[in-house]
């Protein structure tokens, strides 16, 4: 059912780990390109993995929060002596109790005003969503813990509730935060270029009046779990979770809970899937090791279906209101302008970072020159939101795609020429944006060609206008044009808040030699199904010259065994850069000490020797060689063979930490570049709309990629289908609604609709290799997909209204807001589109 | 408010092994294998009964442990995914899932080797709209489902292949 454009090299699976066959030819000139079968597979396949529900401590308790009913409420009262009652708990923390053990509030990214947030592991005085966490239950089991959260009294007064992201910032506003005096967290200007000069200068001026991109989550199929003990003998917190960023927690957690960072220990094996949102998990996780330390046992955590969908984190909302776009008659878009207005909810965990990462796609894929984004975020009674595949930026790139695609229906252009005529060319490589990021490489056109001849929508476009008046049946066909922007610059922070000490990016890995001359790896990353163990073991079997499977990566994080840095954790698509980096970096160094210790062993000169299969070989000399266990064996267990010099200087244990070159970005003209590498997406896809239903039926959907090299093909293609399969999960299904009380609509599986194998349409890929030149090995980070189904999908619908009906302005579309655009024309209802300067091509180039 | 614990007696076979055990009354069947017989492969991802985290067989029949208490066990046959394979040799199943590259974070793949399993027992040969409906009930949001189906179609491939 899949469909590759190009051939891609699979190697036959072999089955048993054990199984490693004398190394072959093609595996000695490299694994890296081709499909090697995962290791991750053999534990998870039999439930032999290691979630973070797994672990258990020797006298752990169970713990159960109690979670505001209420959207925004005083907390009058709040009684845990019912609760204490019950046989079987351990110990209540209150937010009251929380707040005394802190030493301080977490800390805020955000600048003044909205740095004065007091936020506590557990809320204080007052709940702002939905599911905040006013007290935490540890019991002898699951039962008495959720029997006790009931027991738990709390007396609440209700408030009036905030929900609209552009409401909220009225100075009249109900407050979320006193101390800030209003609710937002951070607005700016974003002006690049001359956007009024444009549009004075332009022959036409298409306006858009509000677009809304909605909120919802990926949803991880394991929810947050943690066990998390202080350890009282050794003044050590065990955190065993499934944090993905757990540097970034720690470095949050550790100050407000009054812990030295070497002292708070986290670990993770598998992870059952984060997509960004298991960054947000550490409020929870400081509050865990509070309740440990009062009750003075390890505290357990699984977070319930219903608990996850309530505060475990959502996607960004976005609004983009009075949208102006500056078009020539030739189709050439000179720039626009807009006001977003971005919806953090009720407490900024990782905001208001989102208010600057949008900006690495500015432009899109576009060659647009004159930019003016006034940029507000604010917060609202809603569950904080967190990063989210595709975090920030597929929301400013669906305003592009829109952006494109409505020109094009309201000026006549034929929307495949009129983005070919503004795409960043493949000879316009290194691209720089208006905003200084400088993307690296691809070829758009070429992507896009690829897309509509697997989707023969030539063929489509003759069965659309063959489709008969009054069939009651409608055809659209709609592209997608996005990017995956990885490896982030951090000093993009600095464009928030210019005091923040951040900048750059970087990943570590340790490579050694093992006591018998077993190579292993460990990395700095929290994989969640990206196969690092495969796609690291790979490249540094390559760099050692032995078959992939002979080279063992230690499988999770453990901060006690593993390397680091600040940036460790797996997000924002970087690993193929930034882990691998690393990872390949490592193993050069061990390389070349191999090699050091090898020539001396053979009397040969280090350029003599040629490392393979497991050993030094005097090239051209097949006789005089060691293996790694000869080398291993004189350093561990044999150094007095060894000059003094080597043995000082040598230990087979090598740390590589990769850094990207970036510079600190300039925070008053808020430029810079932002991101390493761009992989590119183009989507297209055909839907027939009913017109008397409004379902959509997506007929047939094509993905082509492009992230440069391809480490593993097989391993790239299955985030191909997961992104794209989340994104139209996300265009027709899946949703986060709030009712005018503050009460999530959607708090389970029945209600937030999963896409199922039942929705999910076939998937044709095609790939494209543009390798980055600015990466170690070609390779950019990709995965988060860039919410191209959201794009493509919002443009089959639109093309399949007709020049009466309104606009496609939401990013969700289930069947009664389909079923009101398509009816929209005939019952006059507002467009949300004007045009002034004329009808350029005046149809007559058009569909 | 809680009402007193009432505890159970039961029998049961759990992967071809017979087991007694004491259990209590409200204790569901999924933290019963979980947490009482330590077997760690059969998932926690709703609670409602919608994800198929949990999936194993129960007497031959395809069940979410999220939705039957431990009590409800006795007397049962429990199937769950550290039987499925033999001696270390995975099934023809779990051999199509990594092939196909079936699994990523390995979280719903429990449960999903479960509902092939009992797919396959009771129609070899699926088409792709059976395989679809079968695991309709099994939410996976790293794959796309899409090498989930072509792991399921290989497996089924195989089955005739080594049948005939």
């Amino acid at each position: 059912m899949t469909t590759s454009a190009s051939g891609t090299d699979t190697l036959p699976a072999p089955l048993a780990e054990s199984a490693t066959a004398p190394a072959e030819t093609e595996l000695r000139t490299g694994s890296v390109g081709i499909s090697v079968p995962r290791r991750e597979d053999r534990r998870l396949l039999q439930g032999q993995g290691e979630f973070a529900d797994d672990v258990w401590m020797h006298r752990q308790g169970y713990a159960q929060f109690v979670r505001s009913p209420h959207g925004h409420a005083r907390i009058v009262s709040l009684d845990p002596r019912p609760a204490l009652a019950l046989e079987g708990v351990y110990a209540v923390l209150t937010g009251e109790e929380a707040k005394e053990m802190c030493q301080v509030p977490f800390f805020q990214i955000a600048p003044e005003p909205a740095s004065r947030i007091e936020e506590y592991p557990l809320a204080v005085d007052k709940v702002r969503y939905h599911g905040d966490a006013v007290a935490v239950v540890l019991a002898e089991t699951r039962e008495i813990a959720r029997d006790a959260a009931d027991l738990v009294d709390v007396q609440y007064e209700p408030l009036p509730a905030v929900l609209d992201t552009v409401g909220a910032a009225d100075p009249d506003a109900p407050l979320l935060h006193e101390q800030v005096g209003t609710n937002v967290a951070w607005h700016g200007n974003y002006d690049w270029g001359d956007i009024d000069w444009a549009l004075e200068n332009a022959d036409h001026v298409v306006e858009l009046d509000r677009l809304h991109f909605h909120r919802f989550s990926s949803t991880p199929l394991e929810c947050n779990a943690a066990v998390v003990h202080w350890d009282q003998g050794t003044d050590t917190i065990r955190v065993s979770s499934n944090n993905q960023m757990p540097m970034f927690a720690s470095m949050v957690v550790g100050p407000t809970i009054g812990v030295a960072s070497n002292r708070l220990m986290f670990s993770s094996q598998d992870i059952g899937g984060a997509f960004g949102i298991k960054i947000g998990s550490y409020p929870q996780i400081a509050a865990l090791a509070l309740l440990s330390r009062k009750a003075g046992r390890p505290a357990k955590w699984t977070e319930y279906r219903t608990e996850h969908m309530l505060s475990a984190g959502h996607g960004n909302e976005r609004v983009f209101l009075d949208t102006k776009v500056a078009v020539m008659k030739d189709g050439t878009i000179l720039g626009f302008k807009t006001r977003a207005f971005d919806d953090a909810g009720a407490y900024l965990h990782y905001e208001p970072l989102g208010a600057v990462i949008w900006s690495q796609v500015c432009c899109g894929c576009y060659r647009l020159k004159h930019i003016q984004v006034d940029y507000t975020e604010t917060m609202t009674n809603k569950c904080p939101t967190v990063p989210n595949r595709g975090y920030s930026r597929l929301q400013h790139l669906w305003l592009i795609e829109r952006i494109v695609d409505v020109v094009a229906h309201e000026l006549g252009f034929d929307p495949v020429e009129l983005r070919k005529r503004n795409y960043v060319g493949p000879d316009d490589y290194p691209y720089e944006t208006p905003n200084g990021c400088v993307y690296d490489s691809g070829d758009l056109p070429r992507s896009l060609d690829m897309a509509l001849e697997l989707l023969d929508a030539e063929g489509w476009r003759a069965r659309q206008r063959e489709l008969e008046h009054g069939s009651g049946k409608r055809i659209g066909i709609g592209i997608g044009s996005t990017l995956d922007s990885g490896t982030n610059n951090f000093g993009q922070a600095r464009i928030i808040n210019p005091d923040l000490p951040f900048s750059g990016n970087g990943e570590a890995a340790y490579v050694k030699l093992d006591l018998y001359g077993e190579v292993t790896v460990n990395l700095g990353t929290t994989p969640q199904g990206q196969s690092h163990e495969t796609t690291a073991a790979q490249v540094v079997a390559d760099v050692l010259g032995m078959p992939p499977d002979q080279v063992h990566v230690t499988a999770g994080f453990n901060q006690q065994q593993n390397t680091y840095v600040a940036f460790s954790g797996t997000y924002a698509s970087q690993f193929a850069v930034t882990g691998l980096g690393a990872a390949k970096g490592a193993a050069e160094k061990l390389r070349a000490e191999i090699v050091e210790i090898g020539a001396f062993a053979l009397g040969a000169q280090p350029g003599e020797i040629e490392v393979r299969d497991g050993a030094c070989i005097v090239a051209g000399d097949e006789e005089r060689m060691i293996p790694f266990i000869g080398i291993a064996n004189m350093i561990y267990a044999n150094n007095a063979v060894l000059p003094g010099e080597l043995r000082d200087r040598i230990s087979l244990n090598c740390r590589h930490v990769y850094v990207p070159p970036f510079e600190v970005p300039d925070p008053e003209s808020k430029t810079g570049n932002l991101t390493l590498t761009y992989a590119s997406q183009i989507h297209a896809c055909v839907v027939e709309l009913d017109e008397h239903t409004g379902e959509v039926a997506i007929l047939d959907y094509v993905a082509v990629d492009d992230c440069g090299t391809r480490i593993n093909p097989k391993i790239v293609e299955g985030q191909v289908h997961g992104a794209t399969m989340l994104g139209i999960g996300a265009a027709l299904y899946e949703a986060f609604e709030y009712d005018d009380e503050g009460q999530l609509q959607q708090a389970s599986f029945y209600d937030y609709h999963a896409i199922t194998a039942l929705d999910a349409p076939h998937v044709k890929t095609g790939e494209i290799e543009s390798p980055s030149p600015f990466t170690p090995n070609g390779a950019k980070g990709m995965g988060e997909g860039g919410g191209a189904p959201l794009h493509a999908i919002c443009s089959a619908i639109q093309d399949a209204l007709g020049p009466k009906d309104a606009i496609v302005s939401d990013s969700h579309n289930p069947w009664e807001r389909v079923w009101r655009l398509i009816h929209s024309g005939e019952r006059g209802e507002p467009r949300g589109v004007r045009v002034s300067g004329g009808s350029a091509a005046a149809g007559d180039s058009g569909r | 408010m809680a009402e007193p614990d009432v505890v159970h007696s039961i029998e049961f076979t759990l992967n071809g092994e017979r087991h007694e055990a004491t259990v209590s009354s409200r204790q569901l069947l999924v933290f019963f294998i979980r947490d009482v017989l330590g077997l760690k492969g059969t998932h926690i991802g709703c609670d409602t009964g919608s994800c198929g985290a949990c999936s194993v067989i129960v007497d031959g029949k395809l069940i979410k442990s999220c939705m039957m208490l431990a009590p409800q066990a006795d007397g049962t046959e429990i199937e769950t995914v550290e039987g499925i394979a033999q001696n270390g040799e995975l099934s023809v199943v779990q051999r199509a899932f990594h092939e196909e590259h079936g699994l990523q974070c390995g979280y719903c793949t429990p449960g999903l080797v479960m509902a092939a399993t009992f797919l396959l027992r009771r129609n070899p040969d699926p088409t792709e709209e059976e395989i679809r409906r079968a695991i309709r009930g099994n939410i996976c949001r790293c794959t796309g489902y899409v090498n989930i189906i072509n792991s399921i179609q290989r497996a089924a491939g195989a089955d005739s292949r080594e049948a005939a």
